[in-house]
């Protein structure tokens, strides 16, 4: 982790021409190296903030008052962090009979923030502080601040549960990695209002940014694994299958058992497994295939590179293969030596530097908090499995003359929908996962899905796309507005990578096209805006037949629909709810 | 002294400045960006370099970097 000072110099570097989000930061005690340390961090992760910062205690009155600074600022994300030491101070000023109220009206106000501010809210939850008043008897007494305040953290998650918008920051789980020790600078704080130590400062930092980056499509999605030393204690090659340490017999097989239980969590909720190793693949293999103290089975893992050549190019193959981009990749290799090699070569990809003993791999990982995310779907759940199925499609395109007669027997279908209450979790997400098919990446949430599918000005289509070989689930989405009588424009077009060249884009503009004509619609107009990521669709509305506007903004792109002829395509359309 | 040197380095580190010299009697009167919060970077600095912890009455009683040392001496020794 960097250190404090280190973050601050960062605020020296020229961001000009990087990504920047307004942030509002609000707190009850200092907030000054707070904003440092998050302004520097936001640096570290390639983009910069703007920060607001209100004075010292003014949350109630920023947040309430519509006319208040905070409300003019306009933040793409406001951060509260409202600190358990002046919760118990408040605690403690109360008469007895009055302190679980304070907690209530705590709560109340924290419920109170998704209406008051149409925007991102990061709220820091609450780091215990054990008063020792009831000792341990506090668990049973309802007026004991630690009771009050544990039901309180469990409040706030009930209410993130039932509020996209409102973010839980978990500055607890901080404190209990640290300890309150090192946390609170207790001489510090007597005369500075600081409550976070400066050396835990980018910890936490690290932990709001994590919120801010996966909100603006920045997440990991792909863990790529080393074989010999950190899957497994030993070397498959030399040692032999009974040789190698795993389970809880031989050596420190435990270590790497519990680290395989984990990644078998992170394959369950989503991430990509492959697999990267300098071995012959048949004996890479064997122990995935016959230990029987394995935790991680083959099926778990989406590509198998074990070869001789170098991690480089193996990690290369992997990326075409997946084609998602390095900065959404994570690697781990127990040798330093691979390590370097492969950061100097992909300094995109996130090595993370782990610790000689393999019994520290997992509290290390645990430490960077890698797999932020905010958003969990059922389509999380087979990823891997589609991805195995897309290895079997590249082979089945092998096998066919041209690209037609393979997409012919693909035999795909489509279900077009408008968004609902069962697919928008899942728009919201490929809205923001997508980057490279992205028009013009905007990132909806749950909640502003909702905001188009109310709007009568606006429509949205989403498409799922199935064939012979499975159903990949919903895998692309266009959001249109109307900008007057005759003219409709698309706000944003997104698809998921995993479909690329299957004519799906033909396909959609056909349905787009007819449902905009049945609205009255005479043109269609569509935009382009670059980022670093997607490319890949710079000549998309050229190629689709949009010609470009005579006006001097060059990205526009017109197409006339009353001369529009329907596109080649050999997908058939399942009407879903239209 | 010693510990002069290695105050020096840390001073300069803080304040980012290769060319700041200071005394026994320079304040914060002395140096611009002395301000509260460069105080702290200060203190956290001079901590983690001697392997010290300052009480909160410590922190508040210093006028310069003469006190400064004097109390560095008294927890070293």
């Amino acid at each position: 982790m960097k250190t404090f000072k280190e973050l601050k110099r960062n605020l020296k570097m020229d961001m000009s021409n990087k990504p920047s989000y307004r942030v509002a930061l609000l707190g009850d005690s200092a907030t000054q190296f707070l904003s440092v340390a998050l302004q520097g961090m936001a640096i570290e992760r390639g983009f910069s903030l703007n920060i607001f910062e209100a004075d010292y205690n003014q949350i109630q009155m920023q947040v309430m008052n519509p006319a208040s600074e905070l409300h003019s600022f306009k933040p793409d994300f406001v951060i509260i962090f409202q600190s358990t030491h002046k919760l118990l101070e408040r605690y403690s000023l109360s008469v007895p009979t009055q302190r679980i109220q304070v907690f209530e009206e705590r709560l109340n106000f924290a419920k109170s923030l998704p209406n008051l501010l149409n925007t991102h809210i990061i709220y820091f939850n609450y780091p215990e502080i054990d008063d020792a008043v009831f000792g341990n008897f506090s668990n049973s007494e309802e007026v004991s601040f630690l009771f009050q305040l544990r039901k309180l953290n469990v409040a706030l998650m009930e209410l993130f549960v039932s509020t996209p918008q409102f973010h839980i920051c978990d500055l607890s789980s901080i404190q209990n990695k640290y300890g309150r020790d090192y946390i609170y600078p207790a001489a510090i704080y007597m005369t500075t209002e600081l409550l976070i130590s400066l050396d835990a400062l980018p910890f936490v930092a690290s932990r709001a940014i994590d919120i801010i980056g996966a909100i603006k499509g920045s997440f990991k999605k792909c863990l790529i694994l080393d074989l010999d030393n950190t899957l497994w204690g030993g070397v498959i090659g030399d040692d032999g299958l009974e040789k190698i340490q795993i389970g809880h017999g031989l050596g420190i097989g435990k270590a790497f058992t519990e680290f395989q239980q984990w990644i078998k969590k992170l394959q369950q909720r989503g991430i990509i497994l492959a697999v990267c190793s300098k071995n012959t693949e048949s004996i890479a293999k064997e122990p995935f295939e016959k230990h029987s103290e394995m935790v991680l089975r083959l099926s778990d893992i989406a590509i198998f590179v074990a070869n001789w050549n170098s991690k480089v190019e193996n990690i290369l193959y992997i990326q075409k293969v997946l084609n998602i981009s390095f900065d959404s990749m994570v690697f781990l290799d127990d040798n330093p030596y691979e390590r370097n090699v492969i950061r100097e070569q992909i300094p995109l990809l996130t090595v993370p530097e782990l610790p000689k003993d393999p019994a520290e791999y997992l509290e290390y990982l645990y430490s960077l908090n890698l797999f932020e995310t905010v958003s969990f779907s059922n389509a999380d759940l087979d990823r891997t499995k589609q991805y195995q199925v897309e290895a079997k499609r590249t082979e089945l395109k092998q096998s066919f003359a041209s690209e037609q007669d393979f997409l012919r027997n693909l035999e795909m279908k489509s279900i077009i929908e408008e968004p609902n209450s069962f697919n928008i979790p899942r728009i919201a997400q490929l809205s923001q996962r997508s980057n490279q098919f992205n028009l013009r990446t905007i990132r909806y949430s749950e909640e502003d899905v909702k905001k188009i599918q109310d709007n009568p000005d606006c429509f949205c289509f989403a498409f799922t796309l199935e064939d012979k070989f499975g159903d990949n689930g919903l895998v692309s989405v266009v959001v249109i507005s109307k900008k007057d009588e005759k003219t409709a424009f698309i706000e944003n077009w997104f698809m998921s990578c995993r479909v690329l060249k299957r004519g799906m884009e033909n396909f959609v503009l056909n349905q787009v096209v007819s449902a905009c004509k049945k609205n009255g619609f005479m043109q269609l107009i569509g935009e382009y805006i670059p980022t670093p990521k997607n490319a890949l669709v710079s000549d998309h509305y050229k190629s689709l037949g949009f010609s470009l506007t005579e006006d001097s903004n060059e990205k526009l792109f017109y197409l006339d629909l009353s001369t529009f002829e329907p596109r080649k395509t050999f997908i058939s359309a399942n009407q879903g709810n239209l | 002294m010693e510990i002069m040197i290695q105050m020096q380095n840390i001073f300069r580190d803080i304040f980012d400045n290769d060319s700041l010299v200071i005394s026994e009697q320079t304040s914060a009167v002395d140096i611009d960006a002395w301000d509260s919060l460069n105080n702290i970077q200060l203190i956290v600095a001079i901590e983690h370099q001697f392997g010290i912890k300052f009480d909160s009455e410590e922190m508040t009683s210093w006028k310069n970097v003469g006190d400064m040392i004097t109390c560095i001496i008294g927890k070293i020794q």
